[in-house]
């Protein structure tokens, strides 16, 4: 089979996979009916954006493994997603500085992908990127109504920022199975994007009456599957039923 | 990408056309463009139906339907799902439209204008129940993927908006 490419779609799939789980937490917990519906919705796309990605990684790596067992049946080093989206829902502001910061990379990764020679993954792609500009919308509105609010709610949002930040770096870090796309003509060269993210993510801030964050060190290692102690819970919360009780079905 | 792109014969219209969307029972699958062609080969249809929104729930239960559908006029079938290209808004036929403003639910505008509304608190979406403009958005996720939820200012009804995708 193509390992690079089983790898990047992995790598692709897996932040959607981490970041809906996170997100579906929230279901019935969400701090309005509003914001707890969103929250879901958003929940729901990347399920469904997910579930296109291992659909057509099943069908590379050619044997009987499925989408849900790429899902729900690897181990946690195994997974290829970024330390951003598997990090708590501290608060309503975390929660939202997470999502803002990574739709907004999402966002123009998808407008690359779109462009793939792959034409199962620009074809996905183009889906998904109608969906995710809806995600991008809620998200920043939410960073200015909060962090140009009251008092308090500007600094939460910032905490939640200053405190996110750290993560955003290697969002833009190439993998091995990176390169090797990016090579063919399939893969989106990551580092490329980096400039315009900070762009436009300042800008949001600044007009949120928040500081842009400064850092000189960043986290990295959830591409190689270094994660942070969270994504362990999150798995097993995620994987319980299909262990407990293998191959169940709905 | 228009409609007309879709490949359905003829003689199977009636049977999809009696299929609709589990969470807008008055839509069916034909009017809402999801049916992107449905071809009879040796007497088994192959059918290819695209998601409206990836995660949506109902395309599991929709491609089932259009097989017990088909089973029941006689026919063994396929129902396979494709991406490419992606569904719009714009391919829900004015027969849609109508249904789904008759049940309550506001039909999407055009993308311009939805982006005025869903940004710029543009009042232009007409309230299903009375039709006044003075309407507002409450909130831009709704009870399913495709709707936003929407209030009118005149008469208080509160009602969802099917959200341009384009």
């Amino acid at each position: 089979m193509k390992q690079n490419l089983y790898n990047y779609i992995l790598g692709i799939a897996d932040n959607s996979l981490i970041l809906g789980q996170r997100l579906g937490e929230l279901t019935g917990h969400g701090p309005s009916l509003e914001t707890d519906i969103a929250c879901t919705n958003i929940s729901l796309d990347l399920f469904g954006q997910v579930r296109s990605y291992f659909q057509y990684a099943a069908k590379i790596a050619g044997d009987d493994r499925t989408e849900d067992d790429i899902a729900m049946l690897r181990k946690e080093r195994e997974y290829k997603s970024v330390l951003l989206v598997e990090q708590p829902n501290t608060n309503f502001a975390y929660t939202m500085a997470r999502q803002f910061l990574f739709d907004v990379y999402h966002l123009a990764f998808l407008a690359e992908l779109q462009k793939s020679t792959d034409l199962t993954l620009s074809a996905i792609a183009n889906k998904c990127i109608k969906e995710v500009s809806y995600h991008e919308r809620f998200s920043s509105d939410w960073i200015k109504r909060l962090g140009d609010g009251t008092e308090e709610s500007k600094a939460k949002m910032q905490e939640a920022m200053d405190g996110l930040w750290t993560y955003t770096d290697e969002l833009f870090h190439q993998t091995e199975a990176d390169k090797a796309m990016v090579v063919e003509g399939i893969g989106v060269d990551v580092t490329k994007l980096k400039d315009a993210y900070y762009t436009r993510v300042s800008a949001v801030l600044e007009e949120s009456t928040l500081e842009t964050p400064e850092s000189k060190w960043f986290q990295k290692g959830g591409k190689e599957g270094i994660h942070t102690e969270h994504l362990g819970y999150l798995l097993a919360e995620l994987q319980y039923m299909q262990r407990a009780y293998p191959n169940m079905e709905w | 990408m228009k409609t007309t792109e879709q490949n359905i014969d003829e003689i199977l219209i009636p049977i999809l056309e009696k299929v609709s969307d589990p969470e807008i029972p008055v839509l069916s699958i034909m009017d809402m463009g999801v049916v992107r062609s449905a071809v009879i080969k040796n007497n088994i249809v192959k059918v290819e139906i695209t998601p409206t929104y990836s995660g949506c729930p109902a395309m599991d239960v929709i491609g089932d339907d259009i097989k017990s559908a088909l089973k029941q006029a006689g026919y063994e079938s396929k129902v396979e799902l494709i991406l490419h290209p992606a569904w719009t808004t714009d391919w829900i036929t004015p027969r849609g439209r109508k249904a789904l403003e008759d049940y309550g639910i506001a039909a999407p505008l055009s993308a311009e204008a939805d982006k005025d509304v869903l940004l710029n608190d543009k009042r232009i979406v007409k309230c299903t129940n009375c039709g006044s403009q003075n309407t507002r958005l409450v909130s831009q996720f709704g009870s399913t993927a495709c709707k936003a939820q929407f209030q009118c200012d005149d008469c208080q009804e509160p009602f969802d908006y099917f959200k341009c995708l384009k």
